[in-house]
């Protein structure tokens, strides 16, 4: 009796449901911070030289196979489900834990990963011996050295090996450099010259002119041309048979020997082997080609450069188109515009775009941009070069102007509420002093509203540089060939394509062949970008606070 | 000097005023231009989507190009084909001679008369399918020949230039029809690469079938031609039509009562009667019986002037009947003339006083009608691309007509509503926008997808408006300030993170770990709103010292290690709740026992991560609406002595709700909208089922997949277009309700 009563007290009082709402406030923090987390957790130990284990499994017949690779991931399932998938488990056990293991080899075994029973685990340990080796093509290798070769002799075995091989694999980069430097640079200019004579040429044919001083000059150019491009062919065919000299023998743990071209190893590491100076150096190593350098194997290895470049770079462009725009329309509406009815409708309508659809704005892009005005510049500018759209088709600046116009709302919102929140008095006193309205805004109002101003940009590059959807219709790819800035006049291709971070996490997450193996990358690009957002939005909350501050004397 | 001075300064100063006013002026005007070009610029966004979307639902019209003479004037013609560029005419009369024209001035290019070199006479003229174009030609000693006229084009000069042949597909030598008593009334023929199906009827109706086949031998000589006869059975009625599909597997025969047999004749030697229909009430004669373009429909038009649409639909037992799918009627004399268009669902149809019309079947549009003559016309041709039409008239003139009819297939009931497709068993909702064939019948129906987008959002909300609501109550209401200052911030960032990051965790990460996990996600939903109810009954018991600690509005930061324990705790108990109930599997289990299908990416899927998105947007808001309550108000309720819960929710809450509401309107928009986390975390397969555990496709999923494929102003690009003009459509008034009652409120607080 007593027991209900309290109860009846307990729940009279509110508190369960003031708890139930607290909880929900605990859940979303949960939620929030486990999310960060595991993308921290997952896109951070991506890089982390893992242990090289040796597994050995007990088969159905009663033969025993070896796997070599890392342990990826465990989990624990019903011992129904793992029988459902034809294995063998005790008759007696309810839960079976089961590993993930990359063994690498696709080129030997065809694939990557294995999920392995606990139980029919005879053996576990840790080989000193054993290496992996990052390629170019296949993925990655697990096995153990056994010699070195150069032009098909052997030179160094057993433990001078691993010393050659490094040497080898040095080598090896350094040409690959030289290789990209004349193929990328200096081809790539040369390509780019004679495309712009090609055009030229085409367009004095649409003029009409024939022959002439011009076309000779053209001819003229286009040898030259031809010549260093023969020239430097040559010097690049002398590296790639310098690159194909060397070649490693090593045995997969089935004991099958794999004749590897050194050429095609970027790396090889025993991480058995490494003290944690070494490992942590290769953390940092492994890193620093994550951000610098291009992507490789179809983007599920390799680094993710080119889209961090397109993805500040795009955003540098959205920021150059939707400040001025954003700016001036704030100013109009709070400051020359009647304020009434039509005013409070624009007002409502500005507010209320926010919150269209990124992918609306993406079909706009697409329809509006991308084939009516970039199909009409190509008309009027670029006939030389059709039927090959050159701005008819999606591309960067496209994509910059989508994204200007879906910003362009948070912009105009923010920049009037700070000229709201400027107080009256300094207006009137501007104006008392003899100053018209234009220097009134320009010399005292703009100014005080910068903040405002900086935090609707900072806003809203944080929105752009998240969105994806508008930007598959504009102007993102896969992989583009080249970055849409380089050294070749005019410097910046803003009719380029362009890579994202965004949209490298829904291809390569989703796109690519082999998902499992590029699902660390994806984690790791999945933090940069929030790294990136999350900054840029601090910066903003940051900018606010001080803006509230410093106007909080001046409202009274 | 001194005063020439002041002059001067004077003079000056004026100049710079004047010249300050002029930049006043000048920079209000930058302004209003620049400001207003901005405002104009946004809200073309939705003009232009809606002049991309309007040519769909427009009709077609006809423009009248030339009209002259006809080839073989007086004649009658039994066959009319126009080239792929509508710049060639063929044509054959009843006596089968021929002629290539110039369908622009009827100038003849190329014409002569196709002959079984016996001398004997033409009995009758049937034309295959239109995209193979070959016509078949009788003659009275029971032969026939196959003939198909072709198109080199060549490029001399730059310049198309088509030169036109008539081809013999199976030789120059006829092809013997067989035996049968009586003189060939009807015929019915098709060829397809080496393989031809001639279907004859005599004036005894008897109905012969010959199968034609062509064998390329390895000498390199003539091909070798084989021909086998089959006689159908008997046929009660008198026959007055005959059809065969282009792949000559079905023949149908009328009579002109409306009988319809439907035959398989797959099996050249044992052709089968499948079905027998009545095709038209009262007493309306049958006046025309065609194909339309794929060969799986029949337009059939009566002397009332209808025509409609049949098509054998397939039962649950396998067995076909020819159903009535829908029905036009566009003229008030008979039918004529139908021909169908050759890759699209559409047809032309003439009337016995002169009137013609463009039908499309999928869209059940009667698209244009149009009078050409004053009375039945003699024949009618489309072009392969259904841009031009070439009338020939009882007089003997032709008239060439431009078409332009670029969406026939779209209208309101098409995008809406329930349309019966070819080869379905009935109206259905389908999206399926491309196919590897080119007579494909494109199913543009928007209301899956729609279906889909509210789906999404119904579970999203579902997830996100307790979470969001109630924790922006407590937040506003209950919470201390430090902690609000530090959960506030935690909100924004939650809203930061870009959706393609939450799409990518729920695609990869949450659908297999719920889908492991199945029974734990569901218990977590009972169990961790319980164990905060929980949690709170233990600390009314704890000594009052030590549950006021709790009470300062610490209560969210109490309870965060309640809801780790509370995940772990339902992750941990799933596997052997899952082993000792649900035999090991709960999707198996819900699937053996319920029939409920289980897809590892499914709406709870999607539900939790656009929750999760929509929650930060709903929280601000409300948390917002419910702080600025005045104060007054809410210690006038205190100090009457109601319990701060009680304040909560008889004043507190009644205040801003209207602040809740547009909150709730705010994030129905976001969720609405939400484009990549649909597309990673779902199948993206547009089906129509509530079933939570099932995937979909929502509208704007669609754009994003299917945009960058479609083919510039197509149909399929246009639709889009309406697709993405209804999301807009959709969030800018949803937005805009909250956004005036949001206003309403703010007005209302400072009243109060």
């Amino acid at each position: 009796m007593k027991s209900i009563e309290s109860i009846n007290k307990w729940v009279g009082s509110g508190s369960p449901w003031v708890w139930l709402s607290a909880g929900m406030v605990s859940l979303n923090l949960v939620m929030v911070f486990g999310l960060l987390f595991l993308i921290s957790v997952r896109g951070l130990g991506h890089f982390w030289p893992a242990a090289i284990e040796s597994v050995e499994l007990r088969e159905k017949d009663g033969s025993t196979t070896s796997l070599l690779g890392n342990f990826v991931e465990d989990e624990i399932v019903s011992a129904a489900r793992v029988r459902g998938t034809g294995s063998t488990v005790p008759e007696d056990m309810e839960f079976v834990r089961r590993y993930l293991i990359k063994v690498g080899n696709r080129d030997v075994s065809g694939a990557d990963f294995v999920w392995v029973n606990e139980t029919d685990i005879t053996s576990r340990e840790i080989p000193l011996d054993s290496f992996m080796a990052e390629r170019d093509e296949w993925g990655n290798f697990y096995g153990n050295l056994i010699s070195v070769k150069l032009d098909g002799e052997i030179i160094a075995s057993g433990a001078t090996a691993w010393g050659a091989m490094q040497d080898g694999i040095a080598r090896k980069t350094q040409i690959r450099r030289q290789i990209k430097g004349i193929e990328k640079d200096q081809i790539g200019k040369i390509n780019y010259a004679m495309e712009r004579l090609r055009l030229r040429t085409k367009r004095l044919e649409l003029d009409g002119v024939e022959a002439g001083a011009r076309i000779d000059k053209i001819a003229a150019e286009r040898l030259s041309l031809e010549k260093r491009y023969e020239a430097l062919n040559g010097s690049l065919s002398e590296l790639y048979k310098e690159l194909g000299r060397y070649s490693i023998t090593a045995a997969t743990v089935a004991g099958q020997q794999v004749e590897l071209p050194v050429s095609k190893i970027v790396r090889a590491i025993h991480p058995n082997q490494m003290s944690m100076f070494e490992k942590i150096r290769y953390y940092f190593a492994k890193m620093w080609e994550f951000v610098s350098e291009d992507p490789r194997e179809a983007n599920t290895e390799g680094g993710v450069f080119p889209a961090i470049f397109g993805t500040v770079l795009l955003v540098m462009l959205m920021s150059v188109f939707v400040t001025p725009f954003g700016v001036i329309a704030a100013v109009y509406l709070r400051e020359y515009a009647h304020q009434g009815l039509l005013t409070r409708t624009i007002r409502i309508a500005v507010n209320n775009l926010a919150g269209v659809p990124s992918i609306v704005y993406g079909v706009f892009g697409l329809g509006f941009f991308v084939y009516f005005l970039g199909g009409n510049i190509d008309q009027l500018f670029f006939p030389e070069s059709l039927p090959a759209p050159t701005f008819g088709t999606p591309g960067i600046l496209w994509s910059a102007l989508t994204l200007a116009i879906l910003t362009v709302p948070v912009v105009i919102v923010s920049t009037e509420e700070g000229l709201t929140r400027i107080p009256r008095a300094i207006r009137e006193g501007s104006l008392a002093l003899g100053a018209t309205k234009a220097e009134t805004l320009w010399r005292t109002v703009l100014p005080m509203a910068t903040p405002a101003m900086m935090t609707g940009l900072v806003l809203s590059i944080a929105r752009a540089a998240g969105e994806v959807a508008p930007l598959m219709m504009v102007g993102v790819v896969k992989l583009a060939p080249s970055l849409p800035m380089d050294g070749n006049f005019p410097f910046l291709h803003v009719d380029r394509k362009f890579m994202h971070l965004g949209f490298h996490i829904y291809d390569v997450g989703f796109q690519s062949p082999n998902v499992e193996a590029a699902r660390p990358l994806v984690y790791a690009t999945a933090f940069l970008l929030v790294v990136l957002i999350v900054a840029l939005n601090i910066a903003a909350i940051r900018i606010r606070n001080r803006l509230r501050e410093s106007y909080k004397a001046g409202d009274g | 000097m001194e005063s020439d001075t002041t002059q001067t300064k004077l003079e000056l100063e004026k100049s710079h005023r004047r010249w300050r006013m002029i930049k006043d002026r000048i920079f209000g005007w930058a302004m209003a231009v620049g400001g207003i070009s901005v405002i104009i610029t946004i809200v073309m966004i939705f003009f232009y989507l809606f002049y991309v979307v309007l040519p769909i639902f427009g009709s077609a019209s006809t423009t009248p190009l030339v009209r002259y003479e006809a080839p073989f004037k007086g004649a009658t013609i039994a066959h009319l084909a126009l080239d792929e560029y509508a710049e060639i005419g063929f044509v054959i009369t009843a006596d089968g001679e021929y002629a290539f024209f110039a369908a622009n001035d009827g100038t003849t290019i190329n014409q002569g008369k196709v002959s079984n070199g016996t001398g004997r006479s033409v009995v009758a003229i049937a034309a295959g399918d239109p995209v193979q174009r070959s016509v078949t030609i009788a003659f009275d000693d029971r032969t026939a020949i196959v003939v198909r006229p072709d198109y080199a084009i060549s490029y001399p000069n730059d310049k198309r230039h088509i030169t036109p042949t008539l081809e013999y597909p199976f030789g120059k030598t006829p092809v013997d029809l067989g035996e049968a008593s009586g003189k060939i009334l009807l015929l019915a023929a098709q060829s397809q690469d080496d393989e031809a199906t001639i279907v004859s009827v005599t004036d005894a109706n008897v109905v012969s079938l010959t199968h034609v086949t062509l064998t390329e031998s390895f000498l390199g000589d003539e091909p070798a031609v084989t021909t086998t006869h089959t006689a159908l059975p008997n046929i009660e009625y008198d026959i007055s039509d005959l059809l065969i599909d282009v792949e000559q597997r079905e023949l149908y025969v009328a009579s002109a009562q409306g009988q319809i047999s439907y035959f398989n004749i797959s099996d050249k030697q044992h052709p089968r009667l499948t079905y027998l229909v009545n095709v038209l009430s009262n007493d309306h004669r049958l006046t025309s019986l065609k194909y339309l373009s794929g060969g799986i429909s029949i337009l059939v038009g009566d002397s009332s002037g209808a025509i409609s649409q049949w098509f054998p639909v397939r039962d649950d037992n396998n067995n076909y009947t020819i159903q009535k799918v829908r029905s036009f009627t566009p003229f008030t004399a008979g039918v004529s003339i139908v021909v169908p268009e050759y890759f699209r669902k559409g047809f032309v149809a003439a009337d016995e006083a002169g009137n013609f019309a463009l039908m499309h079947t999928t869209a059940g549009r009667i698209l244009a009608t149009d009078r050409i003559a004053t009375n039945s016309l003699q024949a009618l041709a489309i072009s392969p691309r259904a841009d031009a039409l070439l009338f020939l008239t009882d007089s003997g003139e032709l008239e060439k007509r431009s078409v332009h009819n670029e969406h026939p297939e779209i209208s309101w009931n098409s995008i809406w509503g329930k349309v019966w497709y070819e080869s379905r068993a009935e109206p259905e909702y389908i999206w399926q926008s491309s196919s590897a064939s080119g007579d494909f019948e494109p199913k543009f129906s928007l209301t899956p997808l729609t279906f889909g987008t509210l789906k999404a959002a119904l579970y999203a909300m579902l997830f996100a408006i307790p979470l969001a609501i109630l924790g922006a109550i407590y937040t506003a209401y209950f919470m201390t300030p430090k902690m609000r200052n530090f959960v506030k911030p935690s909100v924004e960032v939650m809203a930061a993170l870009p959706t393609v990051i939450l799409g990518f965790l729920a695609g990869l990460w949450l659908a297999p770990f719920v889908e492991q996990y199945l029974v734990g996600v569901i218990l977590a939903f009972v169990f961790i709103p319980l164990s905060f109810v929980v949690t709170s009954f233990l600390v009314d018991k704890l000594p009052a010292g030590v549950s006021s600690y709790f009470r300062n509005g610490w209560e969210a930061a109490a309870l965060l290690p309640v809801v780790c324990f509370g995940i772990w705790l339902c992750v941990t108990l799933s596997l052997p709740i899952e082993t000792a109930f649900f035999d090991g599997s709960l999707p198996a289990w819900l699937s053996e026992n319920f029939g409920i299908s289980y897809d590892q990416r499914n709406s709870l899927v999607v539900g939790i991560a656009i929750g999760f998105a929509v929650i930060p947007t709903i929280f601000s808001i409300s948390e917002d609406a419910v702080f600025g309550v005045p104060g007054h108000l809410t210690t006038g309720s205190l100090a009457l002595g109601a319990t701060p819960w009680q304040t909560m929710i008889g004043v507190v809450i009644l205040t801003a709700s209207p602040g809740i509401f547009s909150a709730v309107m705010i994030g129905l928009g976001r969720a609405v909208g939400e484009t990549m986390i649909v597309l990673m975390a779902t199948g993206n397969t547009p089906i129509m089922d509530i079933n939570i555990f099932e995937g979909f496709r929502a509208l704007s999923a669609n754009i994003a997949v299917e945009m960058p494929e479609s083919e510039v102003n197509s149909t399929h690009f246009r639709v889009l277009f309406l697709a993405a003009l209804v999301l807009f459509m959709v969030t800018f008034a949803v937005n805009t309700v909250a956004e005036i009652v949001r206003q309403r409120l703010r007005v209302k607080y400072s009243n109060l």
